[in-house]
C-alpha cells in the first residue's frame, strides 16, 4: 500500500497531479496535455490543437491515436484522484466510441469520472468534447488495476 | 468529368503499387510525429513505432503510453484497409476497444492487423501488438471503421 497520499484541498491535489502528469509522464508533455481541474472522483485534461496530431492531412482532423491518449491519460487521474494516493496503476482496457469528427483547429478536453473502485479495480467512464459538453467528439469506458509499488 | 481525385488517394494507389511505404507514412503528420512505419517482413505488412522517449508513458518502469499503443494498433488497422483493400480515402474509426495485456518496454513494437470482415461501409480490424515475442502481444484491439461512401 502507497503512503504517498494526496493532499485533501483541490488546489494542493491538483497541483501535484499536474506535477506528476507531465513531469512523470513524456507522452503526456509530447501531446502538450494539461490537466486543467481534478475533483475527488474526476479529472478534466485538454489537449490543445497541434499540426503533428492530424490523422488526415486533406481534412486536419486530429488521429484517433492522440483522442486515444488524451482519454487514456484523463482517465488514468481521474482513478488516482478518487484513490486518493499516488497509486501505481495500469490501463486494463479502453472502449472509445467516435460520435462525430473533432473539428480542425480546436482544442479537444476530456473528462474523465471513475464511478466505482473495488480491492484492485477501477471503473472509469470520459466524455471529449471541443467547448460543449452536450456535443461530445468521443465517449469512452475503461477500466485501471492497481499494481504493487 | 470526375472531379480531380484528392492527392492522398492517389498517393495511395501508387504505394499499393510501389510498396514504398514511407512515401504515405510520411504523409500523415501524426504517423510521423509518432514513429510509425509500415514495412514488409518476410512477405506480411507489418507496423513499427520506433522508440524515442517522448512515447514514455511511466518514467519510472519505464513504460510505453497506453494511448502511444492505441496510436500503433489504431495506424495499423489504417494502414491495412488503406493498402489492402481499394478504399480511396483514410477509414474513419467509429468505435475501438483495447486491452492492454504487458506493459510496454522502452523499445521498437510491432503490429500486424487482419480484416475480419469487411462489407460496403464498414470493415471490422482485429490487430495485435508485440516486443520481442510474437506470441507474447502486449496488446490487442478490435475496431469498426466506415469505409469511404461508394
Amino acid at each position: 500500500m502507497s503512503d504517498l497520499t494526496l493532499p485533501t484541498d483541490k488546489a494542493g491535489r491538483q497541483e501535484q497531479l499536474s506535477v506528476l502528469f507531465t513531469e512523470a509522464v513524456p507522452h503526456n508533455h509530447a501531446l502538450g496535455l494539461r490537466l486543467v481541474d481534478v475533483g475527488t472522483t474526476d479529472a478534466t485534461v485538454v489537449m490543445p490543437y497541434a499540426d503533428v496530431l492530424v490523422g488526415n492531412p486533406e481534412t486536419g482532423v486530429v488521429a484517433g491515436g492522440a483522442v486515444t491518449t488524451l482519454i487514456d491519460a484523463t482517465c488514468g487521474t481521474a482513478v488516482l484522484a478518487r484513490l486518493g494516493t499516488f497509486a501505481a496503476i495500469v490501463t486494463l482496457d479502453l472502449r472509445i466510441d467516435y460520435l462525430r469528427p473533432a473539428r480542425p483547429g480546436l482544442e479537444l478536453t476530456a473528462h474523465a469520472e471513475c464511478y466505482k473502485v473495488t480491492r484492485l479495480i477501477a471503473f472509469v467512464r470520459a466524455l471529449v468534447h471541443q467547448g460543449d459538453p452536450e456535443q461530445p467528439v468521443a465517449s469512452s469506458q475503461g477500466t485501471f488495476m492497481r499494481v504493487e509499488d | 468529368m470526375s472531379p480531380p481525385a484528392p492527392p492522398l488517394a492517389d498517393l495511395v494507389r501508387t504505394v499499393r503499387q510501389s510498396r514504398e511505404y514511407h512515401r504515405l507514412t510520411n504523409a500523415i503528420p501524426y504517423t510521423r510525429f509518432m514513429g510509425i512505419g509500415v514495412e514488409n517482413l518476410a512477405g506480411e505488412m507489418l507496423c513499427r513505432m520506433r522508440y524515442t522517449p517522448h512515447l514514455i508513458g511511466n518514467s519510472l518502469l519505464p513504460a510505453l503510453h497506453g494511448g502511444a499503443l492505441g496510436a500503433l494498433l489504431e495506424s495499423s488497422a489504417i494502414f491495412e484497409l488503406l493498402l489492402q483493400t481499394d478504399t480511396g480515402r483514410v477509414p474513419k474509426v467509429i468505435s475501438s476497444t483495447v486491452d492492454f495485456l504487458r506493459s510496454g518496454k522502452a523499445q521498437d513494437t510491432f503490429a500486424r492487423a487482419f480484416i475480419t470482415r469487411q462489407g460496403r461501409r464498414v470493415a471490422n480490424v482485429r490487430v495485435e501488438a508485440w516486443q520481442d515475442d510474437r506470441t507474447r502481444p502486449i496488446a490487442s484491439s478490435h475496431a469498426l471503421f466506415l469505409l469511404s461512401e461508394p
